[in-house]
């Protein structure tokens, strides 16, 4: 029961996200400059009255909220209006490009995923001064180094750029998995079974992953995003067509409408990641994140 | 605080200091354009060469980092402020504003920044004069870069609203603009001074993937972002490698930041 009303709340936050951030697309769609102008203004061949008509039809979509209404109705049906940039329906679009950016996404979080804990187990297994310096370098340099020069510096060695969504995912599991283990290891309960004599390999699978688990499955929801916002420097520069290309062209020829959706598109998405993940896990880690 | 972190601290100042007077150290000035010396490699009149405008990549990259590094603590100064204000409001009040303004902030955390960053960057003028893209870039991040702060702030408020001196205070007859501006206040100074801080890098950074996809700081105006922009001609980066420095004077300076304020992700 308490599993069922869990999943509702976290749904809630998922409508209240689409209709909020519809809202403000709407307003911003609304604001934006150009908005109400029309083709038929500058045909000469048209009348002054034919005109003056054509404005009255369109009249109700100057309100913010009837423009939303109208907006949200078209949203129910699917249809996420036109982009003008790109000529051509934004859900046509989205169904382009979603699978690129989805692979990316995925490559970066379980690259960045595999990579954090390689490095983070020994180092707070092993306690060598020396590598677990060297592994935080490792993972400060990374901290330190846009997105997009990360994605450049692929593609100047060869490798594919969106491996460099990986490496900006991989500092801030380092980092985080790195702290959570020091503190589990140097529990009373670990320590007892330290001087029980079990195997390294026993502690670790019965008395530190039992205790990490919850924190670790908040911290995915997080990598998610962190990953997305990655995915528009990285697109760009290795000029992969997904949805952040997408976004940065939208971006470049003020394209409202395709930002705003993709913008909605974009936060359902990691609010339905955070909110997967943080059914999973105890709610006491959210401030920790 | 450790050796380590004074050195670094120190050095930070030192780097402060060179880009605050970029004007006296810079050779020439940054938009100054030597027309018969174009992509010139590294010399004693251009010691990092000139781009192919001519123009002398050592003034650029320190008026460069002039406009970062005095913009981006400007920047962050507005997200705490906004953080301070908003989280801290909300949790001061308690019940419904509480619940409210924490959702309001989960629902900000949910977009991610440079996905919203875009979006009202598009919705003004791409081609607006150098300066005013210098002061938009900016705003937009402190604008936009509160929320993280405003949950910790929250948090610390709702910690400092349940503490046993504010208890007491209240019993004593305190009045809310009293507990306000002579315990919470003083209280959340640190943890707002921590985040203006751990936001300055994060700034400097986000500012140096907007001037790369090109959408930061518009040219003639140096910035890391744009200068970071040479970058994206790799074919040059091989017989090159002074064009490297802008990066590496960027990653230089966000790790004195990590390394000053010794900065780790909480467990």
């Amino acid at each position: 029961m308490r599993i069922l009303s869990a999943i509702g709340r976290h749904l809630l936050i998922i409508l209240i996200t689409a209709l909020v951030g519809g809202l403000l697309g709407a307003t911003l769609v609304r604001l934006a400059p150009g908005f109400g102008i029309q083709e038929s203004d500058l045909n000469a061949q048209l009348s002054a009255e034919t005109r003056k008509a054509l404005h009255k039809e369109d009249a109700g979509e100057r309100n913010v909220l009837s423009y939303y209404g109208h907006y949200l109705g078209s949203l129910i049906h699917g249809d996420l209006g036109y982009s003008r940039s790109m000529d051509r329906p934004v859900s046509e679009l989205f169904r382009d490009r979603l699978p690129d950016t989805v692979e990316s996404v995925v490559i970066g979080v379980a690259g960045g995923w595999l990579l954090g804990l390689a490095l983070a187990i020994p180092a707070s297994w092993k306690r060598a001064p020396f590598y677990s310096a060297s592994a935080t370098l490792i993972s400060g340099i990374f901290l330190c180094i846009p997105s997009a020069v990360l994605a450049l510096i692929f593609l100047v060695i060869g490798s594919p750029g969106k491996l460099a969504i990986a490496l900006v995912v991989f500092p801030k599991v380092f980092r985080f998995s790195r702290n959570l283990l020091v503190k589990t290891y140097t529990m009373p309960h670990v320590l007892t079974a330290r001087a029980r004599g079990l195997s390294s390999a026993r502690i670790f699978g019965w008395h530190i992953l039992p205790n990490i688990a919850a924190p670790m499955l908040a911290l995915a929801g997080v990598t998610v995003s962190i990953a997305f916002a990655a995915a528009i420097p990285v697109e760009v520069v290795c000029d992969s067509p997904g949805l952040g290309q997408l976004a940065w062209k939208a971006a470049l020829s003020r394209d409202v409408p395709l930002l705003v959706n993709l913008t909605l598109v974009i936060a359902i998405v990691t609010v339905a990641a955070n909110s997967f993940s943080e059914l999973l896990s105890p709610a006491a880690t959210r401030d920790v994140l | 605080m450790s050796r380590a972190r004074w050195i670094a601290t120190g050095v930070l100042i030192a780097v402060f200091v060179l880009a605050l007077f970029a004007s006296a150290f810079a050779p020439a000035p940054y938009a100054k354009q030597f027309r018969n010396d174009t992509d010139h490699p590294p010399s004693t009149q251009f010691p990092l060469g000139t781009d192919e405008l001519g123009r002398d990549r050592l003034s650029r990259l320190l008026y460069g980092m002039r406009i970062s590094l005095l913009l981006a603590p400007a920047a962050a100064l507005i997200s705490t402020a906004l953080a301070a204000i908003i989280g801290g409001a909300g949790a001061y009040l308690g019940g419904t504003w509480d619940r409210a303004t924490n959702m309001f902030i989960d629902l900000f955390l949910s977009l991610p920044w440079l996905f919203l960053l875009l979006t009202l960057r598009a919705l003004l003028p791409l081609d607006i004069p150098p300066f005013t893209s210098v002061v938009v870039t900016f705003a937009l991040l402190g604008i936009l870069g509160w929320a993280a702060s405003a949950r910790i702030v929250a948090a610390s408020v709702r910690s400092i609203r349940s503490s046993e001196f504010l208890l007491q205070a209240r019993a004593a007859g305190c009045k809310p603009s009293r507990l306000l501006f002579r315990h919470v206040l003083p209280n959340v100074k640190p943890i707002l001074l921590a985040q203006f801080w751990i936001s300055v890098p994060l700034f400097i950074l986000t500012e140096a993937n907007l001037g790369m996809l090109g959408l930061g700081v518009t040219e003639p105006l140096p910035s890391w972002g744009n200068l970071l922009r040479e970058l994206e001609n790799y074919t040059a980066l091989r017989h090159s490698p002074w064009l490297w420095v802008p990066l590496l004077s960027l990653v230089l300076v966000v790790s004195l930041f990590q390394f000053a304020l010794g900065t780790e992700e909480p467990a």
